[in-house]
């Protein structure tokens, strides 16, 4: 083996951001437009939609038609390098927790494929303690992050509808996507159940985003998942961070795998070590500020594993919650088909890659069971065939009158088969309930003392446990699920009962997981103040979700933006003070 | 109409189509500027190495013996033959996608090795023969018997299982492939502009009112 070296850089950066995701593209875009020299590091490799999406390639040119596998967890073509497990970079689980983290390490991060959905956080969601006494308030209101999530608005692009809704804030909108035709069967449905239905938030470029000369309009092949060679919809690499390498003040390093953030005797980070995954080579880059993108557990395995005579429990952790507070979004699911769409006419029906209609949560809790809310998401479609087509068909054609208006023995083979593709093409649907997980000190990754990945860099270790309160949440997405079902004239496929707690997905599955470093006004309660400044340590910052004191049912990037794109401000206007 | 000819036929703005375009361009006329380094042949664009590497493994391992290749494709044929639409299910390889899927989803290997094997014993215990060797009229009669699972008799529950991951592994590839996509009539994967459900559809559901 070749003799391991350390290198120094040897100019200072103003600002080194670790992570290329929602959070820290956000920061370097405003950083390096403001004219500070920025230095971005990034655990996987370069990537540019433009030219590394597998957008409108068909299924036929995957050799697995599209399926996934274990380097795509969401199909062949999917715009996320990575999943649920990497190869070297292990974590554990302790008490029997099942917990499973997503990482995706290349530019943009998760940004790449993630569904799109843009949902501003409400009054109730930053100050709810006083609906149900549960949980803390954040630090900060609605009102505060209010001018943010405007500007995001702006800058990024996001469809939707003007509904003056309590709790789900409206937005600076560009027109939604009209509502497929089975969506048209669920709208029905869900307004005869009782369940509010309205368009779809998605940050898609519906129209040209005004102002904008770098991005293309959508044109509605419906596959942001794969990325978008137009810039059409927002990916962290297309929008912020390769627009903020063409400032000539942001520089990006790939495959740069964060070790530590280093800091002085006085405590203070001075920048941070790292090994570069193309040499093998350890590396140490200094700057004036250190701001932390790697998403809330990366954030949090960095803080825990950066110790120091000054930070001996790890640095900005004093209080000792980094970790803690761990919570992801409660998932449940169900879906069903149309007998009265069988046969249907065909026609381009891609439309976006994000949600054309949704449910948001505008109920009473104190009616029910559990203390927050959830929203539906829901689809269906003519869809493009893939890996997994047509599976089932033997519990599908027994059960309604064949083309002759006589039911058929259920199975089958040849031609009669075969047309049964054809009949039942289009017809299935599906929702999905998001909600609020309450979060909870016990909830937590923590360093696993005895374990490193294949860098020797120690892991994070989880234990998670969903209470009733979620589990009474998913059993009333269940039954909210069937009922709009059954008002839709649809089949629904068998619902989950309480053996699997109604089809709570495991913590982790939704790729929310936020809270663990999380801020606050009180020091010792917290991590960061309200601007996701560390309270130990003045010039480390973190943008990611892990300041999130409580989440909502609504997913977390355009907060994640709206307040990295604020700590990004107040670092400009106290630059004076930080004495940098 | 390319790709091109239809972005420009919809109208997308200048800038995007030409975004667009350069993305569609040729690898030989790579800009020196472009300092990305995974950009390989046309199949490769953002494939991991290491994707790259495990599908060309996949793909020179062998899995079926040429007799159970043969099984596979007469009884793919059974399942979608084909009709006045589009052709057979060999006649869109789809023996070969079962081959390369079993070697990618490992758990389809033994239930489809045993299922073929467990179909083999069955016709030699009744015909004398293997499947592929018996009479046409014999592979329907046999098959007959495992294709529809409420009324399969008791002892051929194996069979069935073994028939509907054949029937389930058919129908997917078939309908994945460009004469099955096209059979099925899925119009879309290329740029248009969406406007909501034509009105003819909408009338034919009473759906007007909602659009």
């Amino acid at each position: 083996m070749d003799d391991i070296q350390l290198k120094k850089s040897a100019t200072p950066y103003d600002a080194i951001i670790v992570g290329s995701g929602a959070g820290g593209g956000m920061a370097g875009y405003v950083l390096a437009h403001a004219g500070l020299k920025v230095l971005m590091l990034e655990a996987g490799p370069f990537f540019d939609p433009k030219t590394d999406s597998m957008q409108l390639k068909w299924p036929y040119e995957s050799p697995r038609r599209g399926a996934s596998t274990n380097t795509r967890n969401f199909g062949d073509f999917d715009g996320a390098f990575g999943g649920w497990e990497l190869d070297g970079e292990p974590y554990t689980t302790k008490d029997k927790t099942e917990f499973y983290w997503f990482r995706s390490r290349m530019l943009g991060g998760r940004t790449n494929h993630w569904g799109r959905i843009s949902l501003r956080m409400g009054p109730d969601d930053f100050k709810g303690h006083h609906i149900d006494g549960l949980t803390d308030d954040w630090p900060i209101t609605y009102d505060e992050v209010k001018p943010f999530y405007d500007n995001v608005d702006r800058m990024i692009g996001v469809y939707g509808t003007v509904e003056n809704l309590p709790n789900e804030p409206d937005g600076i909108f560009l027109p939604p996507p009209k509502p497929r035709l089975n969506e048209l069967f669920i709208m029905k449905g869900a307004a005869k159940a009782g369940v509010k239905v309205i368009p779809g938030r998605g940050s898609v470029l519906t129209e040209a985003l005004p102002g904008n000369k770098d991005r293309g309009a959508c044109f509605f092949c419906g596959q942001c998942g794969r990325s978008c060679k137009v810039y059409g919809d927002f990916s962290s690499s297309s929008c912020l961070v390769i627009p903020a390498m063409k400032t000539g003040n942001l520089k990006v390093i790939s495959n740069a795998m964060v070790r530590e953030v280093l800091t002085d005797k006085n405590g203070l980070a001075t920048g941070v070590s790292y090994v570069s995954k193309d040499d093998m080579q350890e590396y140490q880059a200094s700057a004036k500020i250190v701001i932390l993108g790697a998403s809330a557990c990366e954030s949090a395995r960095l803080l825990l594993n950066s110790k120091s005579s000054a930070h001996p429990g790890g640095l900005a952790n004093s209080s000792g919650v980094v970790g803690k507070y761990l919570h992801d979004s409660t998932g449940a699911s169900a879906g069903g088909w149309l007998p009265q769409l069988q046969d249907r006419k065909r026609y381009n029906e891609d439309g976006t890659g994000s949600i054309h209609i949704y449910g948001p949560w505008v109920y009473d809790n104190k009616k029910l069971n559990f203390p927050r809310g959830y929203h539906i998401e829901f689809g269906g479609g003519l869809g493009m065939p893939e890996y997994g087509f047509g599976w089932g068909m033997e519990g599908l054609n027994g059960t309604v009158p064949g083309r002759d208006g006589k039911k058929k023995e259920a199975g089958g083979f040849g031609a009669s088969l075969k047309d049964d593709y054809r009949r039942f093409y289009g017809v299935e649907f599906g929702m999905a309930g998001r909600g609020t997980a309450i979060a909870r000190a016990d909830n937590y990754c923590e360093i696993d003392p005895n374990v490193v990945d294949k860098f020797g860099i120690p892991v994070l270790r989880f234990h998670y446990t969903w209470s009733d309160y979620e589990i009474n949440q998913a059993k009333h997405m269940q039954d909210t699920f069937q009922h709009i079902m059954h008002e839709m004239g649809a089949v629904a496929w068998p619902s989950p009962g309480a053996d699997t707690s109604y089809g709570l997905e495991a913590p982790g599955r939704i790729i929310h997981e936020v809270g663990t470093v999380r801020m606050g006004d009180d020091p010792k309660t917290s991590a960061l103040n309200k601007f996701n400044q560390a309270h130990d340590c003045k010039n480390l910052f973190v943008v990611d979700a892990g300041p999130f004191v409580q989440q909502g049912d609504k997913n977390a990037t355009w907060t994640i933006l709206a307040l990295s794109m604020r700590t990004a401000e107040y670092i400009l206007a106290q630059r004076n003070k930080l004495n940098v | 109409m390319n790709r091109r000819e239809s972005l420009k036929a919809i109208g997308l703005g200048t800038l995007s189509a030409t975004a667009f375009l350069e993305s569609c361009k040729p690898k030989g006329e790579k800009l020196a500027e472009d300092t990305n380094t995974q950009n390989g042949p046309d199949d490769e664009v953002g494939r991991l190495p290491t994707e790259v590497e495990r599908d060309k493994k996949l793909k020179e391992e062998k899995f079926f013996n040429p007799h159970e290749m043969a099984t596979i494709t007469v009884l793919g044929d059974i399942i979608i033959p084909k009709d006045a639409r589009s052709g057979s299910a060999s006649d869109a390889k789809v023996p070969e996608f079962i081959e390369f899927i079993v070697k990618d989803m490992p758990e389809h290997k033994t239930p489809m090795r045993g299922g073929l094997r467990w179909l083999d014993v069955q016709c030699l215990n009744r015909y004398g023969k293997s499947f592929v060797d018996v009479s046409s009229g014999q592979q329907i009669e046999m098959v007959t018997e495992i294709a529809y699972p409420a009324k399969a008799k008791p002892g051929m529950q194996q069979g069935v299982a073994f028939f509907n991951l054949m029937r389930n592994l058919t129908a997917t590839g078939f309908f994945t492939t460009k004469m099955g996509i096209e059979d099925l009539g899925y119009v879309g994967n290329s740029p248009n502009q969406w406007k909501g459900v034509p009105i003819d559809v909408l009338k034919q559901y009473g759906m007007e009112d909602m659009a």
